[in-house]
């Protein structure tokens, strides 16, 4: 029960953080919690792309990756361990972890050795950008119910259909995509997956309001878009084992919500007043506070109980839905406890006129997302009862019937 | 980074978690149930030949010298168990309190019987309802003896070695512990009937009983803060092994309970309660081990640690022990079940040592004044 690295990632956790120094500054990123989609994205973007190329000159991409592939073949809490370095710097983020942490396991599992010498170079240093083209509006946390259609002609395939809540889809080069190529075929096995090029015919991309008012979200539309079939991950009819395994990779690539937090709630509450006292004097917010803290290092320590997986070679279990569960929640409560705070001036969205510069406001109009997106609060508790506990799957009326015979409803 | 318990100690685990169910299995904890044992002396008897009291003894003063972290492990296991024996006060209070403030030659008169089991001890801080805090407390020494009331005392029906806070002087402030002989004149015990008669529990009152201070007469408050700090602890590894235990029981039933022609388990309402519960557990479980790892190595960390693993444990505990009996229907509400055995227990862990509140306006206190660094640059020492 201790927190020593071992003396090889000791020596790595010395060699990150030298470099880090010598290259990014050290402090808490406060415009990076909500990531890109406001203010000029693409200066933001080149800036993300510099910093990306740089970090994998210096060998911290890929840590864990096999040689073969540009990694360094290192055991995964390497790479937790830069990630752990890295969060204390300001540094560009929000336009590489979906191709890093989703697409490039896919590729490196399924794609050509030819065709990972070609494009996982350019993601690592940032040179590419991907996405992942996986829910529809039909298809939310029943991703497995997609109707986007793939008809195979020839050596290619013709792509139709539409794809929705795509992050970063208006700046990247290539997604990863899972569709249908036999709706006449039971849903699960009706599925194809494939790597497209973005910049393709028949591809239109159109960003989402969403509540924040700003975000990557986009839609992605396919109009008898080609594909060759050397872009195919797995076998026709794998789609769905494909789609899992990226899925996996997921709770390792997308941790936590971010938004307002402990720290911020308690500054809050130092400062704000109720009753002509501060705020943290009062027995309710204590409570309040008290939750909050412990959670929070729960995951943190959670994390730390991860490592310790990883640093013997594991990878993190369904468990490690906790982590997401209880951090979109948490950002979302602790954001609408600091506007009560704040009492009436709680609802000006205003950064120059509120503490903390608006940031419980933001959080609370983006954190709804935090509970949908990257597996709903009720479809990872449903991972945790049947995956951990083991429970039983419920009781489904479309796992046999052809797909195209599922009954459909009017949302 | 190894932030789990050692291979050793997942051995100790094992051995434990053997012995336990072979001789402690619910039909034990039942039996002082319905009783009138204050606890279960087979148990006991063994629990003493494994040599677990001495556990985080050291060799010098008889015990087997292991670390606090055994003693977590070993705690997790008692509470998984719901083990009817005065384990807690004898090993995280009694003993604990002579190791933190003894002198030499009570350490060298007390801890080797404690270690072996000769004697039972305990602590008795409480003076009816309330916070645990100086000025609740009106049992007095003077001059040798000691006058007041203590309830309710954790095994103090059965302790041979009570510790007694009490005030020292005329300042409500200054509460000091004091060492009495549970047999001498003028200790009165009487056993209360409590939510959890599987621990027994008593009314000790002190009639100008003859007492000794603790030390050398300096183990004040800040003492009795660091002792409830790490009993703390260990109390909260038994809440997770009950917690997990009773999320063991709840799973098992709903995977074979039918109703409406299948399992109650493949239920959403049943599956994301018991997903709920896995999570408290799982965040009571890091909080505990990150506060194993403080007492262990006595950081600074420690009050903070000791809080979060308080709250967080009890918060889980009380969560599964209560939807155990949800998950199970009527068949749960009846006396023949289990379940009241884990409800039961949990509520008394929730209060012993001071309930919920005050541990988190403990642990705030400690947030607003920690001069230490942020528990964040843990990971890289």
């Amino acid at each position: 029960m201790d927190f020593s690295d071992t003396p090889k990632e000791a020596e790595f956790r010395q060699e990150a953080r030298e470099w880090l120094d010598a290259n990014a500054m050290r402090g808490t990123d406060t415009t990076g919690k909500f990531h890109v989609g406001g203010g000029d994205e693409e200066a933001a973007l080149r800036n993300a792309k510099t910093w990306q190329a740089k970090k994998a000159d210096a060998g911290f991409v890929g840590v864990h990756w096999p040689k073969a592939c540009g990694g360094r073949e290192l055991p995964p809490s390497f790479t937790a361990i830069y990630q752990m370095e890295e969060s204390d710097y300001v540094v560009p983020r929000g336009f590489f972890e979906i191709g890093l942490g989703m697409c490039a396991p896919v590729m490196m599992r399924y794609a050509t050795s030819e065709q990972v010498r070609e494009h996982l170079p350019d993601m690592m240093r940032g040179e590419k950008v991907w996405c992942q083209l996986f829910s529809e509006p039909s298809a939310g946390s029943d991703v497995a119910g997609l109707r986007t259609s793939v008809r195979q002609e020839g050596d290619e395939w013709v792509l139709n259909g539409q794809k929705v809540w795509t992050s970063g889809a208006h700046f990247s080069d290539y997604g990863i995509l899972v569709a249908r190529h036999d709706p006449n075929a039971p849903k699960h096995q009706g599925l194809t997956f494939f790597f497209i090029d973005m910049k393709s015919p028949g591809i239109e991309v159109r960003r989402i309001k969403s509540i924040p008012g700003r975000s990557n979200f986009c839609e992605v539309f396919f109009n008898n878009v080609r594909i060759h079939d050397a872009q195919r991950l797995g076998e026709i009819g794998q789609g769905w084992e494909v789609a899992i395994t990226t899925l996996m990779h997921e709770r390792l690539a997308v941790g936590q919500a971010s938004g307002t937090n402990f720290d911020d709630v308690l500054a809050l509450a130092r400062t704000a007043e109720l009753d002509g006292r501060p705020a943290v004097e009062d027995s309710l917010v204590r409570d309040k506070l008290a939750d909050w803290y412990v959670r929070d290092k729960g995951l943190e320590y959670g994390r730390y109980r991860m490592l310790t997986r990883l640093s013997r070679g594991e990878m993190p279990g369904p468990e490690a839905s906790v982590g997401k569960v209880v951090s979109a929640a948490q950002v979302q409560q602790v954001a609408k406890f600091g506007m009560d705070l704040m009492g009436a001036a709680g609802i000006v969205d205003d950064a120059r006129l509120v503490p903390a510069g608006g940031a419980f406001q933001l959080s609370f109009l983006a954190a709804p997302g935090y509970r949908i997106a990257g597996g709903s609060d009720e479809i990872l508790r449903n991972v945790i009862a049947e995956r951990v506990l083991g429970l039983p799957g419920d009781i489904r009326v479309d796992k046999k019937l052809p797909f195209n015979e599922l009954p459909t409803g009017t949302a | 980074m190894n932030f789990d318990f050692s291979d050793e100690q997942k051995l100790l685990r094992d051995v434990a978690r053997k012995f336990l169910a072979k001789r402690c299995g619910t039909n034990v904890v039942r039996q002082v149930l319905d009783g009138d044992a204050p606890f279960d002396r087979d148990v006991w008897k063994g629990i003493v030949e494994l040599e677990w009291p001495g556990t985080a003894v050291p060799e010098d003063y008889g015990g087997i010298g292991y670390g606090h972290v055994e003693l977590c492990v070993l705690a997790e296991e008692l509470g998984r168990a719901l083990a009817p024996v005065p384990f807690s006060s004898s090993v995280y209070l009694a003993t604990e309190a002579l190791q933190l403030a003894g002198s030499e030659a009570q350490r060298r008169k007390y801890l080797p019987q404690l270690a072996a089991g000769e004697i039972v001890g305990t602590v008795a801080l409480a003076e009816g309802t309330g916070a645990i805090r100086p000025s609740a407390i009106e049992t007095s020494y003077d001059n040798g003896k000691l006058r007041g009331t203590k309830t309710p005392v954790p095994d103090g029906d059965v302790a041979d070695l009570l510790i007694v806070a009490a005030r020292s002087g005329e300042s409500p402030d200054d509460v000091r512990l004091y060492l009495v002989d549970s047999t001498s004149k003028g200790v009165t015990r009487d056993s209360i009937h409590t939510i959890d008669p599987t621990r027994s529990h008593a009314t000790v009152t002190l009639q100008d009983a003859d007492a000794e201070p603790l030390g050398s007469g300096d183990a004040d408050w800040t003492v009795i803060e660091r002792l409830r700090d790490r009993a703390a602890v260990l109390l909260a590894f038994e809440q997770l092994g009950g917690a997990d235990a009773a999320l063991e029981m709840a799973t098992e039933y709903a995977k074979n309970r039918y109703a409406f022609g299948r399992p109650i388990g493949s239920f959403q309402a049943i599956k994301h309660k018991l997903a709920d519960a896995f999570i408290l557990n799982d965040l009571a479980r890091s909080n505990c081990y990150f506060a194993a790892w403080a007492l262990s190595a006595d950081a600074d960390e420690l009050p903070i640690a000791a809080a979060s693993a308080r709250i967080a444990a009890t918060e889980a505990f009380e969560y599964i022990a209560a939807e155990n009996i949800q998950t199970h229907g009527g068949i749960g509400f009846t006396w023949e079940s289990d379940c009241q055995l884990y409800y039961r227990r949990s509520k008394l862990l929730a209060l012993t040592l001071g309930g919920v509140r005050d541990w988190k306006h403990r642990l705030i206190d400690q947030l607003e004044h920690r001069t230490t660094a942020p528990l964040t640059t843990a990971g890289a020492k």
